[in-house]
């Protein structure tokens, strides 16, 4: 397989998890050491990490939809302390680097949960979850060019781990976001995350069927939607891009390694297969040594 | 628990049988390790997934088995919606994806307790494979099992110790299956409840209990996307605060442990 060189970090592969997607923990309780043995990503990301803790929204969390499905999660975890104290000493025994994916509402959360990420030696990059609300405008911070970059300006600083990034589909111009990113000193963005969606209840009322009313649709069903935005954001920047959406197979990840990616992540095909990380990534090395 | 092999795998279509209103499926698995009662697989045809109505359906979909050894995995499904749908149309011999078996089953009753199984519906499968394995175990359960009418309630037939209630009265007790337990509870309080079904009989079996004081093991179902703790799509409240997942820390858990089952 083909070595890749991301933001200085050497990895075996171009394939990673998209965060929120695979809990290496949980899945090596399930699988046992088969996991480690053939660990389907060259980087693990991690599911994102707020201050406090988080129980996540009330179910129904899942709906599917034609090629695809909407999650309305609701970003679960133990809170900064409790990833620190419980998860990374396992996360950091993963035979591959850590990412460690944060999201704050204030940009002085933010700068707290990155500077925590910045002492600890086996957290190789941090992955900013921009797809929150701005407490005082209530847009998403990373649905908005100045909002994110006012943002940046105080994260940068607290760090000299590589930041990516993690940029939002919903919003008007994702490249003018990508480019503000980058102008503050961002290493490198990922994208996409998910497409805001919501579904009916069943019952015909018309009613809400997530418990947290709209969710994020992923899948097959965003590829082609991925495929244009990936495209769209590097051409307009030079550091590296980490592509997602929908991808199911090498093909899927050669498209966005062509538009323009240095990475590519895989989310919702690693629910249908938990090892579809590295059946993408072997299919990806056969059609690079053609 | 027993661990599942990593990844998906492909299985074969053994035999498939109709009886009454759902269809029983036999499954080679070979390589794969035996179940244990309680656990779960997730399961897709390998062809013509999403090619359903709405182009559906996308993700597996999660069986407790009936049974399992030797390589052959049984379960039980009954066609009401494109994953099922899909399911319930695979030819002898067409390949599915399997992977599992998934999620913590039933544990052993403690304290010299007679184990009392009631449940309903598709709740079934996990309840008749835990009976024979409590039976072997030299324990005497108690089955009982709640359906609609006739049509549900003749996969139960091969059964001859089983209590059968039915909504319509066609076969057994004219009622709830939660009847059948209050008077099985009633007779004889030191029991622990072995209980899977459609939510709203959980709900009141877990009520039932609480109320009595009688431990009882509650096998889940919950929509999920992956089976294997990643989505954390199926969550169920706890009585301390927070959620559960049913895939990882369940699907069996204590009645007194969720604060209600929800309802769907």
């Amino acid at each position: 397989m083909s070595a890749v060189d991301f933001c200085g970090i050497e990895l075996a592969h171009p394939i990673v998890n998209g965060s929120g997607t695979f809990d290496a923990i949980a899945a090596h309780a399930v699988f046992g050491d088969a996991l480690l043995e053939d660990f389907p990503f060259s980087a693990f990301v991690s599911k994102t990490i707020t201050l406090a803790v988080r129980d996540g929204n009330p179910p129904p969390r899942l709906w599917e939809t034609p090629s695809g499905m909407i999650n309305s999660i609701g970003l679960p975890n133990k809170g900064l302390a409790g990833y620190l104290e419980h998860d990374l000493p396992k996360l950091a025994a993963l035979p591959v680097p850590l990412i460690t994916n944060v999201m704050g509402s204030t940009a002085g959360e933010l700068c707290e949960l990155v500077a925590a990420c910045d002492g600890q030696e086996a957290i190789r990059a941090i992955e900013l979850n921009v797809s929150c609300p701005n407490v005082k405008t209530g847009l998403d911070i990373g649905a908005d060019p100045a909002s994110l970059a006012e943002v940046m300006r105080a994260v940068r600083p607290q760090t000299a781990k590589p930041l990516i990034v993690k940029l939002t589909p919903n919003t008007a111009d994702v490249a003018l976001v990508a480019a503000a990113a980058e102008a503050e000193g961002a290493d490198a963005v990922s994208l996409i995350n998910t497409l805001r969606a919501t579904a009916q209840h069943p019952d015909g009322s018309g009613r809400p069927w997530l418990g947290g009313v709209t969710g994020g649709m992923s899948g097959p069903a965003i590829r082609a939607v991925a495929l244009a935005q990936v495209t769209a954001v590097a051409a307009r920047v030079s550091i590296p891009v980490v592509g997602m959406g929908g991808v199911q197979r090498g093909e899927h990840a050669a498209q966005l390694l062509r538009a323009g990616a240095t990475l590519v992540a895989v989310g919702t095909e690693s629910f249908r297969d938990s090892a579809a990380g590295s059946r993408i990534a072997r299919e990806l090395d056969r059609l690079e040594a053609r | 628990m027993t661990q599942a092999p990593f990844g998906r795998r492909r299985g074969v279509l053994a035999s498939i049988r109709k009886v009454g209103a759902y269809h029983l499926l036999e499954v080679v698995d070979r390589g794969g390790p035996d179940p244990e009662p309680g656990q779960f697989y997730m399961l897709a045809a390998v062809s013509g997934w999403g090619a359903g109505t709405d182009e559906r359906p996308f993700l597996p979909r999660a069986f407790s088995c009936m049974g399992g050894s030797a390589g052959r995995v049984w379960f039980m499904l009954e066609d009401i919606g494109p994953g099922t749908h899909r399911l319930a149309r695979l030819q002898k011999g067409e390949p599915l994806w399997l992977t599992g078996p998934l999620g913590h089953g039933f544990r052993m009753p403690e304290d010299g307790r007679r184990p009392i199984l009631t449940g309903g519906g598709v709740g079934v499968p996990p309840l008749v494979m835990w009976s024979q394995a409590l039976v072997e175990r030299g324990a005497r359960p108690t089955l009982q099992f709640g359906f609609r009418d006739a049509a549900h309630a003749a996969v139960a037939a091969s059964f001859d110790t089983v209590q059968i209630a039915t909504d319509d009265g066609s076969v057994g007790h004219h009622g709830l299956v939660t009847e059948l337990l209050a008077a099985e509870l009633h007779r004889d309080p030191h029991a622990t409840v072995y209980s899977c079904g459609p939510p709203g009989m959980l709900e009141a079996i877990r009520r039932m209990c609480l109320e009595r004081e009688v431990p009882a093991q509650l096998a889940l179902e919950s929509g999920m996307a992956c089976g294997f703790g990643a989505c954390f799509g199926c969550v169920v409240p706890l009585s301390g605060g927070g959620y559960a997942r049913v895939c990882v820390d369940g699907p069996v858990l204590d009645a007194t442990a969720i604060d209600h089952v929800p309802a769907h």
